[in-house]
């Protein structure tokens, strides 16, 4: 039955005729509908490829591939070679011997390759001139460096080498009779300066002048007036039984640098003796923190005690001073020819005097002396003046950036930009590359074939380990271009060695790298007639004025002399004595800095904030510069580091610190300075706020004599615990919690650390970097201490004169208060003493047999191993930080954020090209992540694994860490404990051999070596 | 029976074809042969003289010849099919028997010979008699055999004529089956019929509650049932979960199809040949192009059967996949030597072991003395190369509970070999009690 029942919409209904009730029913909406707006348009309907089925089409093909994305992994494509070279296997390292000869930095080197991309710095064991220093470790970063120069310029455009070349031998016709300087870095090669002499005599109006952008212009005038070369004594400290330095810091870049290794041989203690050294200084170096002894002395001061040393008397320098010095004086004369004195002092007088008093000592070698300075500061002031009065029309720079590096860098700048011909030699556009019409691009030394002679009859050879990675062509080979020669640079070395290599073949000394030879090959001709009257010392040695402070220049371990300024591995690494990282200040002494309202305070952050100066010098003004209060830093001096302040080609993170070589006048480490405050504060990112050990048992210290005659059980006792009201050593099975876990078989690793022959030179921190694939935080997170360094060097101070003292006192507390109250006391004793004892330390993973931190884990993704390493499953960790907190070392890092490929992070880790030093082996560890250090199980176990190979037990010397390679005085050294013939094992058995904080019986694998002063004076 | 009669029917027309076809094309080539040759002397008919034994020739151009020549190609050496009919015989023996003495000897046929082939030294038989000689001649002088493609129209006939014998087959059953089920319902129903006729009462059954109410009402049973499917949810969503993101079984295309069957398979090439680096790294390494060219320089085509093979089993036309080795490596054909135009393969990697997870090659293959196939399975019977082992951790770790260490010979386990069998009591130590279950050992 059809419903007959109407459904009314609206009264309109009822009106028959209604129009709208009829357009209602023709239309189904009221208002007509505007399709012709969007329809009507045929021509821009037409004109989309789009159709409504295409629209469709897309729709459902994006769904299908987002699903079916989200089920399969990810196609990875796997490229091999067409035709593989003989020498690359993937996976397995090849070792190149190199060189490196920047003009600062020299030293054999073993290059670790993967794939064909170097990836570490290694030291050459064969090498006799030390080993390698923290930036040589870093030096393989910055040949990853993004801001290198890519192409030569020519007018600051880039083009190819032809044009380069057409456009300079343009030039050079223009500028023919003109009188132009070839201004270069040392080389210290005899093939290059075979060449540069070839070149000379082509291009007659061309002179060759030698810049050492750090200058040791008075040693080598010194030296040329004494022994008729121009070169710098070599020493070698392990014959030495007293050394004194007068401002020397031998340890640290001190006329080339590289003493230490035969340093710390002196050190240790052997039947019963040990080297005596006393420094007298004005900053707080490395040398004067490792010293016996140190006295604090202004640069006026010291030109007095060095003359007293030498035979003067010492009149007029203070009680304590004069003391020292007649105590030092009669050790010197009683250690006979086994004594050295040693002076940095940039006054020729002063270097002679010490050249002279070292005439017999088997200390110094004056028949084959170093030749890795050679620059000479008054022929550099000559050119400077040329330049700036016009006399010179044209200048070539090779490697060095003197628009940076003069101290009239301004003025120098605007001369330069008048001058005819302005060509540069640089691996980047530096501040003398901006203004210079041609710009050669140089490759990296590991991108370079060279040579060099860096002591007399020690050769070496430097190889490429990589086809350069830009449009660069190295120094020499273009100067063989310029004249005419058809020779590479290759086949020039070849023909210079030939007459080096003596019996040896060019692939043997290749492979070594280094060659002893008793050829006679000059790096330099110098004549005579230079030599005398060349004093550079402007007099700054004299007292400074009324009101004035003497300023020691001085370069850091991290930076040098700028050179690496790009690297963040250096930037990042902390200096060993204020454990400031990124950051040059002005070093002033307690006293001083009291005077004049300078402060240092620890804010509640966690950071370190100091005061903000003006270093004035006549009327050169360096501004902002912050100030660190230096403990031991000699009172009315101050101390400043070359080599920051860069800003040319150089990352805004990395654009650190003040430019110090403005007050570098007349090429001179020591000037007359004012300071004067300017309101702020200055945010440091120093990682070590408490200085002081406040009598604790960190690092345990005694005397020669006491170490001599007194049983180990006096000064390195094992700490005792209670146990039924008896004490027993807390290393006794009965003091222990849990059942040992039997680590006899097989290898058990074990590392020494001998504090002795620790010089705190920050090398293994970078090689550690490098192994590691450990990032780099940048200074606010540093700053947080939230640093990643899986190593660390600690640095402890004295609150009094010395560590025992500090002892003393904390023993003699009683009661709260009162004369010995300890609550005074301790507040003493955190403060460090102004002319402290100073002891290093590197502390990294302990790897405890009885590891707190694992059974605090949730997640077990921390576990020990059979063989003594604790190990760390990184894909494993949740984060919760617990093994950090429980760690009582603190050696734990977390990864507050990712620090790979992030913008927010922009440093190697972030750019493709930096990306390729890091090391295959060892994870990229991400965000949310526990790491720390592993023992560098990826090389202990290649080390198994290729004696598996061979079917042969492993030898003591395949176990390395990175440290304990990079460490070249010996300080680190890493073993199999288990097998009993190991060096490791004798180094456990040493009397000397103690864990840190043993007290709290976690069992480190790790220990250290108490450290033994030679403290008896005459 | 009549699915043979089908299937016969197009086989027997094929050979007939090819019969028909090969008779036609021997006496169009003769004539050829005969009309290019007719100009020449008596040795232009050496055929005739029917000396040879082509099945003895075959036996030694394989052994001698096939090295550096191909009968229908040019590779080291020029083609060789029709050789004799080229030259005088006598010239051919003098030839093969020592080509550097003939060249010495100023015979102008034979500089040009060596010229048109890029002054190559061809190597001397003096060893072949003259007869052997003959013997190859005689099978270079066969004519080629075209083999013709089968044709798949019989097939898919005689296929689609037993799927209809099935289908008439199956219901004829079903037809069956029903008629027996009214059948059986009938004879119940006359059974029953007869029953109540005959008095029989089966008498109501008093109506109970139905399963399912008192399954609902049974609050236990339901309990236990809901567990019970709740853990087996659990169970199959586990191994749902645990599939992600391994790929077994992974076997993608790659862009060229290169047979492992064939190579390690039917070759018998050993897998470090090729993968060398598996022996002394952690990467058992693809291998770069020149290894393949070791072999594929003289190997530009494949065998005549395994050519039929691919193209009927696989569908792989391997002579066109050697070509793009060679389109590869930049290796020209014709000319037998390099462009120097490459372009490296891109392969589709297949084992992917996450970047945390440290496994080393060497300490297996070299160390461990583990055959390949233990992990990557029966590679020789691959065609397309597979992930056979899961690769996940538990994976690795049950096989280093269950295997022992391979100590024999190897001084580097002596000393750790011996304490740990006394320590554990045991002849054989597994690598799990060596150590290798330790997280550091794989993850750092």
């Amino acid at each position: 039955m059809a419903s007959n029942k109407k459904y009314w919409k609206s009264v309109e209904q009822l009106d028959e005729s209604s129009a709208i009730v009829e357009a209602l029913q023709q239309n189904e909406f009221v208002t007509e509908i505007p399709t012709d707006e969007f329809l009507g348009d045929k021509e821009t309907l037409e004109a989309t490829s789009t159709t409504r089925r295409d629209f469709l089409k897309y729709v459902g093909f994006t769904t299908a591939a987002a699903s079916l994305a989200a089920c399969e992994g990810p196609v990875i494509k796997s490229i091999p070679y067409v035709v593989a070279p003989d020498e690359i296997v993937p996976g397995v390292a090849n070792y190149y011997a190199t060189t490196i000869a920047d003009g600062f930095d020299f030293a054999n080197v073993l290059v670790k390759t993967r794939e064909g991309r170097p990836i570490k710095i290694e030291r050459n064991d064969l090498s006799t001139m030390g080993g390698a220093n923290a930036r040589v470790h870093a030096s393989v970063l910055s040949l990853y460096d993004n801001h290198r120069l890519k192409a030569p310029l020519v007018g600051g455009k880039e083009v190819s080498w032809s044009d380069f070349d057409i456009a300079v031998a343009g030039k050079m016709n223009e500028m023919q009779g003109k009188d132009i300087v070839l201004l270069t870095q040392t080389f210290a090669s005899p093939s290059t300066s075979k060449l540069i002499k070839e070149f000379t005599a082509k291009f007659s109006n061309v002179r060759h002048v030698i810049y050492d952008t750090v200058s040791s212009s008075e040693a080598l005038d010194a030296f040329q007036s004494v022994y008729g070369m121009r070169a710098m004594a070599d020493y070698d400290f392990s014959k030495a039984e007293v050394i004194v330095s007068v401002g020397a810091d031998f340890l640290g870049d001190w006329q080339g640098g590289g003493f230490d290794a035969g340093y710390a041989k002196s050190r240790i203690p052997k039947n019963g003796k040990m080297s005596r050294h006393v420094q007298f200084e004005a900053n707080m170096t490395l040398s004067g923190a490792n010293a016996d002894k140190r006295v604090p002395v202004t640069p006026s001061q010291q030109l007095q005690v060095l003359k007293a040393l030498t035979g003067g008397s010492a009149s007029g320098l203070p009680d304590h001073i004069a003391k020292a010095v007649s105590s030092a004086k009669a050790q010197l004369a009683a250690a006979g020819n086994k004594a050295v004195i040693l002076t940095g002092l940039p006054s020729v007088e002063a270097q002679t005097m010490a050249l002279k008093a070292n005439a017999g000592s088997v200390v110094m070698d004056a028949v084959k002396p170093r030749m890795m300075r050679q620059g000479n500061s008054s022929e550099v002031a000559a050119v400077v003046q040329g330049v700036i009065n016009g006399k010179v029309k044209g200048l070539i720079t090779v490697g060095v950036d003197p628009v940076y590096s003069l101290p009239n860098g301004a003025e120098f700048a605007e001369a330069y930009g008048n001058l005819e011909m302005k060509l540069a030699f640089a691996s980047r556009k530096d501040a003398t590359a901006e203004l210079a019409d041609m710009v050669a691009a140089t490759p990296h030394y590991l991108e370079s074939w060279g040579d060099a002679q860096l002591k007399k009859g020690t050769f070496s050879l430097m190889q490429p380990t990589i086809r350069p990675l830009f449009s660069t062509r190295q120094f020499q080979d273009t100067l063989l271009q310029w004249t005419g020669n058809s020779k590479k640079y290759y086949d020039y070395i070849k023909d210079t060695w030939s007459g080096v290599l003596g019996g040896t073949s060019w692939n043997k000394a290749l492979e070594a790298g280094v060659l002893v030879s008793n050829a006679q090959v000059d790096n330099e001709v110098v004549s005579l007639s230079t030599v005398l009257n060349s004093s550079t010392s402007n007099g700054a040695l004299s007292a400074s004025q009324d009101g004035g402070l003497e300023l020691t220049l001085y370069t850091k371990t991290s930076l040098g002399d700028g050179q690496q300024a790009n690297n963040p591995w250096l930037q990042e690494l902390p200096d060993p004595i204020t454990r400031t990282s990124w950051d040059n200040y002005v070093t002033v002494s307690k006293s001083d800095a009291e005077a004049m309202g300078l402060t240092n305070e620890n804010v509640a952050n966690g950071g370190l904030d100091g005061s903000i100066v003006n270093v004035k010098m006549g009327n050169v003004t360096v501004s902002n510069v912050p100030v660190l209060v230096q403990p031991g830093q000699a009172k009315g001096s101050v101390g400043l580091a070359l080599g920051y302040g860069k800003t040319a080609a150089i990352q805004e993170e990395m654009q650190t610190g003040v430019n110090a070589y403005a007050l570098y006048n007349n090429f001179s480490s020591v000037q007359n300075v004012t300071l004067e405050k300017v309101s702020g504060t200055h945010e440091f990112a120093c990682v070590q706020l408490h200085n002081t050990m406040m009598g604790r048992d960190i690092i345990r210290e005694t005397s020669l004599e006491i170490f001599n005659t007194k049983s180990a059980h006096d000064w390195n006792p094992v700490p005792q615990v209670s146990k039924d009201h008896q004490e027993i050593p807390v290393t006794s099975p009965d003091a222990d919690l849990w059942t040992e876990f039997d680590r006899s078989i097989g290898h058990h690793f074990n590392l020494s650390i001998d504090l002795n022959a620790c010089t705190g030179c920050g090398a293994c921190v970078v090689a550690c970097h490098a192994e590691n694939n450990v990032p780099v935080v940048g200074k606010s997170e540093m700053r947080r201490s939230r640093d990643m360094h899986w190593l660390r060097i600690d640095r402890y101070y004295s609150a009094e004169e010395s560590f025992d003292v500090d002892q003393d006192k904390k023993e003699g507390f009683s009661g709260l208060f009162g004369d010995n109250g300890s609550l005074g006391g301790f507040g003493e004793l955190e403060d460090p003493s102004a002319n402290p004892q100073v002891a290093f330390q590197p502390v990294m993973c302990q790897h405890c047999n009885h590891a707190p931190c694992e059974t605090v884990c949730p997640v077990a993704a921390t576990s020990h191993s059979r063989q003594g390493q604790n190990h760390m499953a990184y894909n494993r960790c949740v984060g919760t930080r617990y093994c950090a907190n429980n760690c009582p070392y603190k050696v734990r890092r977390f990864n507050w954020f990712l620090y790979n490929e992030n913008d927010e992070f922009d440093y190697h880790m972030n750019n493709d090209l930096g990306r390729m030093v890091l090391n295959p082996d060892v994870n990229v560890r991400s965000r949310g992540v526990m790491e720390k250090c592993s023992m560098c199980i990826q090389k202990t176990q290649l080390s198994i694994l290729e004696a598996k190979r061979d079917g042969r037990p492993v030898k003591d010397a395949e176990f390395q860490t990175a440290c304990s390679s990079a460490c070249d005085k010996g300080a680190m050294v890493f073993g199999d404990i288990n097998d009993h013939d190991s060096e490791v094992y004798k180094e456990k058995k040493d009397k000397r051999m103690y864990h840190l904080l043993e007290a709290v019986g976690t069992e480190p694998n790790v220990f250290y070596k108490a450290k033994v002063r030679n403290s008896k004076e005459a | 029976m009549q699915k043979v009669n089908f299937t016969k029917i197009p086989s027997i027309l094929s050979v007939l074809a090819l019969a028909f076809m090969l008779t036609f094309s021997t006496t169009i080539q003769a004539q050829a042969d005969s009309a290019n040759e007719a100009a020449q002397t008596e040795a232009a008919t050496p055929a005739a003289d029917g000396v040879g034994d082509p099945a003895v020739g075959k036996s030694l151009f394989n052994a001698n010849c096939a090295a550096c020549h191909k009968l229908d190609k040019k590779a080291t050496g020029p083609a060789l099919r029709g050789v004799a009919q080229k030259y005088d015989r006598e010239w051919l023996y003098a030839w093969i028997k020592d080509s550097q003495a003939l060249i010495a000897s100023g015979d102008a046929q034979a500089i040009e010979v060596f010229e048109a082939n890029n002054k190559s030294v061809m190597q001397s038989f003096p060893a072949l008699s003259n007869g052997d000689i003959d013997n190859i001649l005689a099978y270079t002088s066969e004519e080629k055999v075209v083999v013709v493609p089968p044709t798949g129209a019989g097939e898919i006939a005689a296929s689609s004529g037993s799927g209809v014998s099935n289908n008439i087959i199956l219901g004829a059953l079903t037809g069956v089956f029903l008629l027996l089920i009214v059948m059986l319902v009938l004879v119940s129903k006359t059974l029953k019929k007869i029953a109540t006729a005959n008095g029989v009462d089966y008498g109501e059954k008093p109506k109970g509650t139905p399963i399912w109410k008192s399954f609902v009402e049974n609050q236990f049973l339901l309990l236990v049932t809901a567990v019970l499917l709740l853990l087996t949810a659990a169970y199959f969503m586990y191994g749902f979960f645990m599939q992600v993101g391994v790929d077994q079984g992974y076997a993608p295309v790659q862009p060229i199809h290169y047979s492992h069957r064939i190579h390690a398979g039917a070759n018998e090439i050993d897998c470090n040949y090729c993968h060398s680096s598996a022996r002394k790294s952690k990467h058992s390494g693809i291998p770069s192009l020149n290894v393949c060219m070791n072999c594929h320089k003289n190997i530009a085509e494949v065998s005549e059967d395994t050519q039929a093979e691919g193209l009927n089993e696989y569908g792989v036309d391997y002579n066109k996949e050697i070509k793009k080795l060679y389109k590869a490596v930049g290796w020209d054909e014709t000319t037998q030597g390099y462009t120097g135009e490459s372009e490296p393969v891109k392969w589709v990697r297949i084992h992917n072991l996450p970047d945390f997870a440290y496994f080393n090659h060497s300490q297996h293959v070299t160390v461990g003395g583990i055959a390949c196939q233990k992990c990557h399975g029966p590679v020789e019977e691959m065609e397309i190369m597979e992930q056979f082992s899961p690769l996940t951790m538990g994976w690795c770790i049950n096989c280093h509970r269950e295997t022992n260490v391979n100590v024999s010979g190897n001084e580097y386990y002596e000393q750790i070999h011996e304490a740990l069998a006394k320590k554990y009591g045991v002849e054989q130590v597994t690598a799990a009690q060596m150590g290798g279950l330790e997280c550091g050992k794989c993850h750092y």
